[in-house]
Parts: C-alpha cells; sequence; structure tokens
C-alpha cells in the first residue's frame, strides 16, 4: 500500500488551512473521499438519474440497477448471505434505531432485559432508552474493565435468560478497543438474545464477516468509509428480517393498497419508504470498490501501525493522558493535555492546519466514567502518515508552550 | 488567524483567577446550562433584588474561552439593573457578531472580541451570557 499515491486520489488533502498544509485527523467523525466516489455521485446525476424500482424507461432501469447493484456489493462486503439482508439507511443511527424501533420493541416486555455497554455511542445508547421506557424492559451494562477493555468473565455474569438484545460497539470511537463481539454474540445466543453490532467504526478500517461474527444485526455508515453522507446500511438475518413490521409507511415499500388496509413489500424494501437515496448508494459502491482494491487487511495494518506509533509519540510528552490501551486498538487516540482543554487545543491545532475531535464523541457517559467533561482525539485513515503524526506532536507541543506560558 | 487575537491576556486572567467562582447562601435562582455539542457546563447562580443583580456566582466545566467569559459576565452585571444586564448581553451577542462595541461598564469583555475570528468557538464565549439571560427573564 502506497500511502503517497494513494492520497492523491483524494481531492480535499491538497489544500493549505490556515496557511499549512492541511492534516485532517478527524476520521472517526468522517472519512475524506476519493476522486472514484465523488465521481460516481455525479455520473450517476448526469447519465442514470431516474427513481427506482418503477421505471419502464431506460433511466429507471439504469438507476434501479445502480441502487441494487450497490445492495449486492454492501452484502458482498459483509459477507451476507444474500443482498435481501442489507437493508439501506440513512446512516448507523438510523439502522439501530430501526432495530430498536421494530425488532425489540415488538420482542421486548416488562422485566425483560436490553445488554449494552457504557463505552456506546449515544446512537446505541438512546434509542435502547426509549425502548425500556416504552416496553418496561430494563436496561443492563457490561463493565468496564479500569483499560477500557471487556471481560468475558462480565459477560457472562451480565446477559441473562431474562435478555433480549445485546448491542455492542464492534470498535470504540473514543477507546480505540475491539471488543470481542463474536465471543459476546455466541453468549447472547445461548441465552436466546439477539446480538446487534454497531459497526460504525469497524467496518471502514477492517474486514468485517457477519457470518464469521454470527451476530443478528450489523449497522454501519457510508460516510466514515470513503462513501457519502446519508446512506448506510443495517445488515439483518433474513429470518428476523421477514418477521419485522416497517415503522416508515408510504412510497415505494408498499404492495397493495386499500383506502383502509395496505400490505408490505417483502424485505428489504418494507424498511425503505420513500425515494432511497441513489445516488448515495452508487457512491457507496464506488467507496466499497475502493476499499476492497486497496485491501482492508493492509488498511488495517496501516492504521494500526499509525497509532502504536501516535500513541508512542504522545506518551513521551509530559503531562499527557491518554484513554485506552495501547495494544489492540484501532487508528485513533484519544487524550487530554494537562491544563488546556480540549476545545483550546483544538483550536490551536487548527490554526495549524491540523483537524483534530474535541469533546466528548458522543460519549457522555464514557466520559464521566473517564471522569473528564471532554477529550481530543486524533483518528487517522489510510491516507494518513507519520510525518502528519509528527506534525500533531509538534504541534501540541505548541500547544502547551502557549498555555504553560499564557497561565502559567 | 493569530493565537493572540484570541487568547489574550486578559481572558486568561479570568481563566486563571476565576471572579465568582463558587456558590452562595443568599437566597437566589440557579440556571444550569449545557452545550450539548461539546460538553461544557455552566451553572449561574444570581441574586436579584428589587430589579438589580446584587450577586452573581458560577461553578462549571470548560474551555478557556467559556470559563473566562463567565468569568467577566458575573463581574460585569453585579450591581447592575436588570435592563442593564439584559442590555449588556444584547451588546456582547454583538460582540460576537464581529462588531465594533466598547464595554465601558467592564472593559475586560472586550478582549473576547478576536473570539468572532474563531466561529466554532462563539458558542463557547455567549454559553454564560445565555445563561444569565434565563436567569434575569425568569
Amino acid at each position: 500500500m502506497n500511502v503517497l499515491e494513494l492520497r492523491k486520489l483524494f481531492p480535499i488533502l491538497h489544500q493549505e488551512i490556515n496557511g499549512h498544509p492541511l492534516v485532517y485527523l478527524d476520521n472517526a467523525a468522517t472519512s475524506q473521499k476519493p476522486e472514484s466516489v465523488i465521481s460516481a455521485v455525479k455520473a450517476y446525476y448526469e447519465r442514470n438519474n431516474a427513481n427506482v424500482h418503477r421505471g419502464v424507461h431506460t433511466l429507471g432501469s439504469r438507476a434501479t440497477d445502480a441502487y441494487e447493484g450497490a445492495r449486492e456489493k454492501v452484502a458482498r462486503f459483509l459477507n451476507a448471505s444474500e443482498s435481501n439482508e442489507i437493508v439501506f439507511t440513512r446512516g448507523t443511527t438510523t439502522a439501530l434505531n430501526l432495530v430498536a424501533s421494530s425488532y425489540a420493541r415488538s420482542v421486548c416486555g416488562e422485566g425483560d432485559e436490553i445488554v449494552l455497554t457504557p463505552m456506546e455511542h449515544h446512537s446505541n445508547l438512546i434509542p435502547w432508552q426509549q425502548v425500556a421506557k416504552a416496553t418496561g424492559a430494563v436496561l443492563k451494562y457490561i463493565p468496564l474493565q479500569a483499560d477500557g477493555t471487556i471481560a468475558m468473565a462480565d459477560v457472562e455474569r451480565t446477559i441473562t435468560d431474562r435478555t433480549k438484545v445485546v448491542s455492542v460497539m464492534q470498535v470504540s470511537n473514543v477507546l480505540g478497543v475491539i471488543n470481542p463481539v463474536k465471543e459476546i454474540a455466541a453468549v447472547a445466543h445461548r441465552h436466546g438474545a439477539v446480538m446487534v453490532v454497531d459497526g460504525a467504526q469497524s467496518a471502514p478500517h477492517m474486514k468485517v464477516d457477519v457470518r464469521d461474527l454470527d451476530c443478528d444485526f450489523f449497522a454501519f455508515s457510508g460516510h466514515k468509509m470513503c462513501g457519502p453522507t446519508g446512506i448506510g446500511a443495517l445488515y439483518a438475518r433474513k429470518s428476523l428480517l421477514e418477521r419485522m413490521e416497517p415503522i416508515e409507511f408510504g412510497g415505494e415499500m408498499i404492495d397493495h393498497v386499500d383506502l383502509y388496509e395496505s400490505t408490505w413489500k417483502e424485505a428489504p424494501w418494507k424498511f425503505e419508504g420513500g425515494t432511497p437515496i441513489i445516488a448515495g448508494a452508487a457512491g457507496l459502491a464506488a467507496a466499497i470498490d475502493f476499499l476492497t482494491e486497496v485491501g482492508l487487511d493492509e488498511i488495517d495494518r496501516h492504521e494500526s501501525k499509525l497509532a502504536a506509533y501516535a500513541y508512542d509519540r504522545l506518551s513521551e510528552m509530559e503531562g499527557i493522558t491518554i484513554y485506552g490501551p495501547r495494544e489492540g486498538r484501532v487508528g485513533l487516540v484519544t487524550f487530554n493535555l494537562a491544563d488546556v482543554h480540549p476545545h483550546d487545543v483544538a483550536t490551536v491545532l487548527d490554526t495549524e492546519g491540523i483537524a483534530v475531535r474535541a469533546g466528548h464523541h458522543c460519549c457522555q457517559p464514557l466520559m464521566r466514567q473517564l471522569e473528564v467533561s471532554a477529550t481530543a482525539r486524533a483518528s487517522f485513515y489510510l491516507y494518513n502518515t507519520e510525518d502528519e503524526v509528527e506534525r500533531l506532536v509538534s504541534a501540541l507541543q505548541r500547544t502547551k508552550e502557549f498555555f504553560g506560558h499564557a497561565i502559567g | 488567524m493569530q493565537l493572540d487575537d484570541l487568547y489574550r491576556r486578559v481572558i486568561m486572567d479570568h481563566y486563571k483567577n476565576p471572579r465568582n467562582r463558587g456558590t452562595m447562601e443568599a437566597e437566589s435562582v440557579t440556571i444550569q446550562l449545557n452545550n450539548p455539542t461539546c460538553g461544557d457546563r455552566i451553572s449561574l447562580q444570581l441574586q436579584v433584588e428589587d430589579g438589580i443583580v446584587r450577586e452573581a456566582r458560577f461553578t462549571g466545566e470548560g474551555c478557556s474561552i467559556s470559563m473566562s467569559s463567565a468569568s467577566m459576565m458575573t463581574e460585569a452585571v453585579k450591581g447592575r439593573t436588570k435592563e442593564e444586564a439584559l442590555g449588556m448581553a444584547d451588546k456582547f451577542s454583538s460582540l460576537m457578531k464581529g462588531d465594533d462595541v466598547e464595554f465601558e461598564e467592564y472593559e475586560d469583555l472586550e478582549a473576547l472580541s478576536g473570539v468572532n475570528k474563531f466561529p466554532a468557538r462563539i458558542k463557547c464565549a455567549t454559553l454564560a451570557w445565555n445563561a444569565l439571560r434565563k436567569g434575569v427573564e425568569s
């Protein structure tokens, strides 16, 4: 994998921010897009745009092919058994809400359990809180170890025969840890619960095989993996999708409509009411082609190496706290500089053209557990380099000096 | 963009030595505001008597801009009538829009004019003033 060659394919990277070459280290929030994705979206609008699933005309067929072709690509990308197990959504959030609102509400009752972890992103937390409120189910949390990892003994203790749903992120957007979702799924199944995997931070960075994980649901977003915003998908086991009721109603999703009663299409189309995100699907297909060509294993290796490098270089700085373990992490490092608030860190870095995220990262419960109100996070992708890590380190050094001087 | 435009000495002084930080026993109203996008929190306590803001205290967590702004705001509105306090809040909004505003009442506030050049930080500076508005209008 030649990173410098790959960088050339991303137009946005080649610009100056505040007089410095852009160093984009906010990939866990959203990734940048290669030329091929941008042109796939453009080509769709310039050549093929029409509505899907009803065109007798040529453009209608092309649009349908683009959309359904993307579904097949997603299915292969996740190693699903068939493309009918893929529901297109707006992203991870809508995918998880679909599982919560449709599946979980129908199976959960008073006293049933939904099992999560305290590190979940708000989008894998609040939908379950709402299910609990509506059904009388209770939320239970697998506790975290001091280093932010999950111990299987705690998983065994938390999941019981009353558990209906277990939902865990495969990769933490704050701690960078990779959670043992395959092992957790096995425990969930032993107790008759379904396993939901929030793949927002894993699908972009590592090979995902839903059949190997043996999960029942897997949600991800296109925009974090070189695709456009506004498109993502839910993988769901076919037998579950068939049982689930739609939560949005209208055009596209119906079979027969009467004045008082209607019936739905089969899954996955019954979950896709309204004109779908066709251009987004075309862009996502191009993103999957791009990532497959580069190789997910290669990307994984590159990022892990970069994260370990960043972890070590940052560790050498005095007054820095890094959250999460050094080993077994993906390409992100979350940290705080003593006596400098992360917003101030991010502002100073921005004046040097370096984009990092500062805040709670949509993980307020985890922030409380870490006993901080906010953190700064540098998150990497396939186009980031060790030179960029060095620029981060030296800019952080200057941040420390600036604030040390200003408030010292 | 120059860092010194944003982090002026007066601001860093208020950050390091916040005025009116803490709580008070007196009968008062307390307003709690969060900045949900970044996690900043402020709890503002106001003692208002006969239409005058007698005392103001704050606690909270946040960056240098939000905490120094809270320090300055409490210092600026103490002893002012509610109308004067709201008038200053309006003037502060103008300052954040980049208008040329003078605070003869409390000059330190002018140090925050540089925030205008850092759009992502304006909400940090206005958090305390939003709490003040809520408190005075309650």
